[in-house]
C-alpha cells in the first residue's frame, strides 16, 4: 500500500510549493471577483430585481466580471488579436503600440523583482525589513545627484556609478537599524519604520531645497545626465528599458549568493536557527549587518532602477510603494529569489493592468491592492487554501524564516 | 475481566513509513504495562494514537469494552485516558493549584475561581495516592519530581483511570524515580491502570507487571518481568543480540587537554550557576561530571566552548587560554561539542542532512574554495558519514528534523567524530535515544578515549557516567563537591553526593560492583 502511495506523494511534495502559491492567487481573484460585483452599482441595480429576473442580474455579475478582468489582462498583457494585426502590417509605430502594455508590465516589475529581493534576503536571516520604502527613496535619492553632478562620463561607467551609488545608500540607510540591532538589541521592524519616515521627509526637503530644479515651481530634482540614463530597447512610448534585465541577473547573483557561498549559507543558517549558527562558530552580529545592508542596497537598486530607468529625475513621492508591496511579494515569492521574480511579474502585471481596468470599467485601482491582500492572506495562512481544496499537508522542507517575534 | 483498554489493529501510515503495523495491545485493570522499544519503534505514534494527536488509517480502540473515537486529547480524557507527557505541560509563574484547575476550573458564581475546593481535592488526591505536594506552592519553586507529581495529579483531578507515562524517569535522580515507582505503585493498588514507556531496562524488570516489546511498528513479543533478563529485552527491542556493558581498556591517561581554575560563570539571569570550578581531563580518560539538571554542568559546557562567557578564573584547553575564545577558535583548537540540546544548537532541522555534516566546517577546504560551497565535496563528505556513522536516512538531501532523535544525534556524532580532535565535550549524548543508539555512541566515545582524546561527558543519566568515566565530578549548585575514581563508588553513594549531602558525613564507599551501561 505505501509503496503504491510513493510517486504520488513524490509529486505532491514537488508540486505543493508551486501549488499553494497558484491556488492562493486563483482563490484571490475569485474572491477579488466577489468585490467588484458588490461594488458595481449597475450589478447592484440589477440584483434588486432578483426574485423577477435572476438570470439578468447573473448575467450583470458576470459582465461585470468579465470587463473589469478582461480589462485587467488587455492593460497588462494586450490583446492577442491587436499583436497579429501589427504584426501583419509591419508599421512599427502600430506594433509598437500592440506591444506597450506588456512592455509596461515588465518596467512595473522591475522595481519589484530589486525590492522583492532586498526583503527576501532580510527573511534568510531572520530579519523583517519593513524599511524597503525608505531606503528606496535614498537610494533614488543617492543615484539621482551621481546622474545629475558627474559630467562627460562614458554611459559604461556613469550607469554603474549611478547604479552603485543608489546600492550603496539603500545600505547606508539599513545600516543604521542593522547596528541598532547588533549592538542594541533594538528590533529592526521599529526602526526600519522610523528610518522610512526620515527618508520621506528627507526627500521632500532636498527636493524643495538642494536638488530642487530651478527652472520648475514642483518639487522635482533637474533630469540626469544622459550618459546615466539606463538604454531603452523600443523607441517611445515603449519605456521597456535594460533594467529589467539587471534586475534578473541580480536576482540570480543574490540566488549563487545566498545558497552557494559561505556567507550565503551563514546568513541562512543565521536565520534558520541562531543557537546552531553560533554553535557553528559563526558570528551572527556581523551576518545579521551584512544580510540588512545588502537588503538596504537592493531595496536602494530599486530606487536607482526607477529615477535612471523610468522617470530620468526624482520627483516627490515617486514610488507607488514597491518597498511595502514587496513585503507581500517576498512572502508571495517563499523568500527565494526565482519565486521572487515571478511574483514580482505578477504584481507588476497587476499594477499595470489595473489602470487600464479603471479607465474601461470604472473599477477603481484599489481592487487590485485587494487582490494582493488577499493573495497574501492566503499565502500567510496556508491553511485556508489547504481546506478550501481539501489538500493534505505535506513536511515541508527548508522554508525561510520570517521573523522570530519581538524581544530576542 | 475483560481488559480496561484495547487496541485492535491499530494501523498508522506516514508518508513512506508505516509507524503503527496492526497493532493489538490490552492494559488489564490495576496493572502496570511496560511499553518496550527503540525510538522509531512507534511507541510514540501508538500513544498519540491513543491520545488523539493523530487518527489511526485503521483499528480501533475500546475502553471497558466500548468501542471510542478519540479526535482530541479532550476525546481522551473523557474516557478516563490521560498521559503525562516527557516535557511537562506546566505555567511555571502559577501555583500547583492554578495549574491542576487549568481547563476544568471549578468557579464560585460562575466568575471566581474556587481554589480553596480545587485545593481542597489536589490534598485528598495526594493522601489517597501518597503523592504529596504543596497545593500552594508555584510551580518554578519546585524540583523537578515534584513538578512530575503535579502532572500526575492533574490527571486524577480530571478522573483518569488510565494514565500514560512517557519516558517519565528522563528527568529524575534515582532518588525521585525510586519515588514514582511508589506512586505507581499506590495507584495500581487502589485500581488505577499505567502504560509505562521507557528505554531503561532495570526499570521495566523492577516496576511492571507485563511487558510488550514494540520494534519497527509491530508488537513483536510480551515478556514477564520475573523471568526476564535485560539481555533477553534488549535483543528483543533491537532485533539482534547487544552488549549491554560496556568494555573500557586500560588506558594510560596522558597530557593535561582540558584545565580548568576556578571558573565562574553567570546564566542569563544573572545567577551564579558555576561557582569557582577547577578541574582537568587528561587525553585517553574520560572525566563524567555527574549532577541532577540544573546545578550548572549546562553552563559549564556552554562557558568551555566559547558559548557563554566565563565571568573570572580560567579555561585552558591543550595549553592555549580559552577563558574568552569564542566557538569558532575553541572549535579549531580541535575540540568536538556533542550540545545538550541537539535540536537547538547541534542541528539547523529545516537543513538537509549533508549541510549539517558541515555545520562547521563548511568553510574549510575542501567544502569551501574561497567564498564559493564545493556542493559536491559537501555531498560526498557526507554520504561517506552517512554509511560511517550509520546514520538511517533516506537520503543526505534529508531534512535532519524529519530523522528520529537517535539518527539526529549519530549526525552530530559524526559530524563533529570526523575531524582530528584533541578534546570531546559530550553533554548528554545518549538522551531520550535508544538501546541501539546508546551502544553505538557509548561505543564512538570508548574509542575516541583509546585513540588518546580527552573526554569531558556532563550526563544527568548516573549508569551512564558510572559505566564510561574514569573519574567522576560530581556538581551540585555550581560546585564541584567530590572528584572520584569511578571504580571506586556506587550509584548510591554518587545519588547522595547529588542531592546536595556532605561527602564527609555519608559513610565509606563500597568498593564498586562492575560498572554497567544504562538502560
Amino acid at each position: 500500500m505505501s509503496d503504491s502511495q510513493a510517486p504520488s506523494l513524490v509529486w505532491r511534495r514537488r508540486l505543493q510549493p508551486i501549488l499553494l502559491p497558484a491556488l492562493a492567487i486563483f482563490t484571490a481573484f475569485v474572491f477579488g471577483s466577489l468585490v467588484i460585483v458588490l461594488t458595481d452599482f449597475s450589478v447592484l441595480e440589477a440584483f434588486k430585481n432578483f426574485a423577477s429576473a435572476p438570470g439578468g442580474s447573473l448575467s450583470a455579475a458576470w459582465k461585470a466580471i468579465g470587463t473589469a478582468y478582461g480589462s485587467l489582462l488587455e492593460g497588462s498583457l494586450g490583446s492577442p488579436a491587436r499583436m497579429i494585426a501589427a504584426l501583419q502590417s509591419g508599421d512599427s509605430k502600430q506594433i509598437g503600440d500592440a506591444f506597450y502594455p506588456i512592455t509596461e508590465s515588465l518596467v512595473a516589475a522591475t522595481p519589484y523583482i530589486f525590492a522583492g529581493l532586498a526583503v527576501a534576503v532580510g527573511f534568510r536571516c531572520g530579519l523583517f525589513n519593513i524599511g524597503a520604502e525608505g531606503q528606496l527613496f535614498i537610494g533614488a535619492i543617492c543615484s539621482v545627484w551621481v546622474g545629475i553632478t558627474l559630467k562627460g562620463l562614458p554611459a559604461i561607467v556613469h550607469i554603474p556609478l549611478a547604479l552603485l551609488a543608489g546600492a550603496a545608500g539603500g545600505a547606508l540607510w539599513a545600516f543604521v537599524p542593522a547596528i541598532l540591532k547588533a549592538k542594541a538589541g533594538a528590533h529592526e521592524v521599529i526602526n526600519t519604520i522610523m528610518m522610512n519616515y526620515v527618508a520621506f521627509r528627507l526627500s521632500e526637503w532636498l527636493l524643495n531645497g538642494p536638488l530642487k530644479r530651478p527652472e520648475s515651481a514642483n518639487p522635482v530634482s533637474a533630469f540626469i545626465q544622459p550618459s546615466a540614463e539606463l538604454p531603452r530597447f523600443f523607441p517611445d512610448p515603449i519605456r521597456f528599458h535594460m533594467g529589467f534585465f539587471v534586475a534578473l541577473g541580480v536576482a540570480a547573483f543574490i540566488y549563487w549568493f545566498l545558497f552557494k557561498t559561505t556567507l550565503g549559507f551563514e546568513i541562512r543558517t543565521v536565520g534558520a536557527n541562531a543557537s546552531a549558527a553560533k554553535y557553528a562558530g559563526m558570528n551572527i552580529t556581523r551576518n545579521l549587518i551584512i544580510a540588512m545592508c545588502l537588503s538596504g542596497a537592493l531595496a536602494g537598486l530599486a530606487g536607482a532602477n526607477e529615477v535612471l530607468g523610468v522617470n530620468h529625475n526624482l520627483a516627490n513621492a515617486f514610488s507607488a510603494g514597491y518597498g511595502f508591496d514587496s513585503i507581500a511579494l517576498a512572502l508571495l515569492g517563499k523568500s527565494h529569489p526565482f519565486g521572487v521574480v515571478l511574483a514580482a511579474v505578477l504584481f507588476g502585471t497587476l499594477r499595470s493592468g489595473s489602470t487600464r481596468m479603471q479607465n474601461v470599467a470604472q473599477i477603481p485601482v484599489d481592487i487590485i491592492s485587494v487582490i494582493q491582500a488577499l493573495v497574501i492572506a492566503f499565502i500567510a495562512a496556508p491553511a485556508i487554501i489547504r481546506a478550501i481544496y481539501r489538500l493534505k499537508a505535506v513536511g515541508e522542507g527548508e522554508g525561510a524564516v520570517f521573523t522570530r517575534g519581538w524581544g530576542k | 475481566m475483560p481488559p480496561i483498554l484495547e487496541l485492535h489493529g491499530i494501523t498508522k501510515r506516514f508518508p513512506g513509513v508505516l509507524a503503527n503495523d496492526h497493532i493489538d495491545l490490552a492494559l488489564n485493570e490495576g496493572e502496570i504495562l511496560a511499553l518496550l522499544g527503540e525510538n522509531g519503534a512507534g511507541k510514540s505514534t501508538l500513544m498519540n494514537v491513543l491520545y488523539g494527536l493523530y487518527q489511526p488509517d485503521e483499528g480501533e480502540i475500546t475502553v471497558r469494552g466500548k468501542t471510542i473515537k478519540v479526535h482530541s486529547p479532550n476525546d481522551a480524557i473523557a474516557a478516563g485516558v490521560g498521559m503525562v507527557h516527557q516535557h511537562f505541560m506546566l505555567v511555571p509563574v502559577l501555583t500547583v493549584t492554578e495549574n491542576v484547575m487549568l481547563g476544568v476550573e471549578s468557579l464560585i458564581g460562575g466568575v471566581f475561581l474556587d481554589r480553596k475546593a480545587a485545593a481542597a481535592r489536589i490534598r485528598q488526591i495526594a493522601t489517597q495516592y501518597g503523592l504529596n505536594v504543596d497545593p500552594d506552592a508555584y510551580i518554578k519553586d519546585l524540583p523537578v519530581g515534584l513538578q512530575q507529581r503535579v502532572e500526575i495529579i492533574k490527571l486524577l483531578y480530571r478522573n483518569a483511570d488510565i494514565l500514560i507515562l512517557d519516558e517519565p524517569t528522563a528527568v529524575l535522580t534515582p532518588q525521585e524515580a525510586d519515588e514514582l515507582f511508589k506512586v505507581m505503585r499506590s495507584l495500581v493498588s487502589q485500581g488505577k491502570s499505567i502504560i509505562f514507556i521507557t528505554h531503561k531496562l532495570k526499570e521495566v524488570l523492577a516496576v511492571s507487571d507485563r511487558i510488550n516489546v514494540l520494534r519497527l511498528g509491530k508488537v513483536v513479543g510480551a515478556a514477564d518481568p520475573k523471568t526476564a533478563t535485560e539481555t533477553q529485552l534488549a535483543s528483543m527491542m533491537v532485533g539482534r543480540q547487544v552488549e549491554l556493558t560496556v568494555h573500557k581498556e586500560e588506558t594510560k591517561s596522558g597530557d593535561i587537554v582540558l584545565q580548568v581554575k576556578e571558573l565562574r560563570v553567570l546564566d542569563d539571569r544573572e545567577n551564579m550557576m558555576v561557582d569557582g570550578v577547577s578541574f582537568d581531563v587528561r587525553s585517553g580518560e574520560i572525566v563524567g561530571v555527574a549532577g541532577v539538571q540544573g546545578n550548572g554542568q549546562t553552563e559549564l559546557v556552554e562557558a568551555l566552548t566559547g558559548l557563554r562567557p566565563a565571568l573570572s578564573g580560567r579555561a585552558e584547553i591543550a595549553g592555549r587560554d580559552t577563558t574568552h575564545a569564542n566557538p569558532r577558535q575553541i572549535v579549531e583548537l580541535g575540540v568536538a561539542h556533542v550540545p545538550e540540546d541537539r535540536q537547538r544548537d547541534g542541528l539547523v532541522l529545516s537543513y538537509p542532512v549533508a549541510d549539517n555534516m558541515v555545520l562547521n566546517t563548511y568553510y574549510l577546504s575542501p567544502f569551501a574554495r574561497g567564498v564559493v560551497i564545493q556542493q559536491p565535496e559537501v555531498d560526498k563528505a557526507a554520504a561517506e558519514r552517512v554509511q560511517q556513522f550509520d546514520v538511517r536516512t533516506p537520503g543526505i538531501a534529508t531534512s535532519a528534523g524529519s530523522l528520529s532523535g537517535g539518527n539526529q544525534q549519530k549526525v552530530i556524532v559524526a559530524r563533529e567524530f570526523s575531524r582530528p580532535i584533541k578534546l570531546l565535550i559530550a553533554a548528554q549524548p545518549t538522551r531520550g535515544l535508544d538501546v541501539g543508539s546508546i551502544e553505538y555512541i557509548h561505543g564512538r566515545i570508548i574509542e575516541k578515549r583509546g585513540q588518546g582524546c580527552a573526554v569531558l561527558l556532563v550526563s544527568t543519566e548516573l549508569d551512564e557516567v558510572l559505566a564510561l568515566s574514569d573519574r567522576i565530578a560530581v556538581m551540585y549548585r555550581g560546585r564541584i563537591v567530590a572528584v572520584v575514581e569511578a571504580a571506586e563508588v556506587t550509584k548510591e553513594y554518587l545519588g547522595l553526593l547529588m542531592a546536595g549531602v556532605d561527602p564527609a558525613t555519608i559513610a565509606k564507599p563500597r568498593k564498586g560492583e562492575q560498572a554497567q551501561a544504562v538502560f
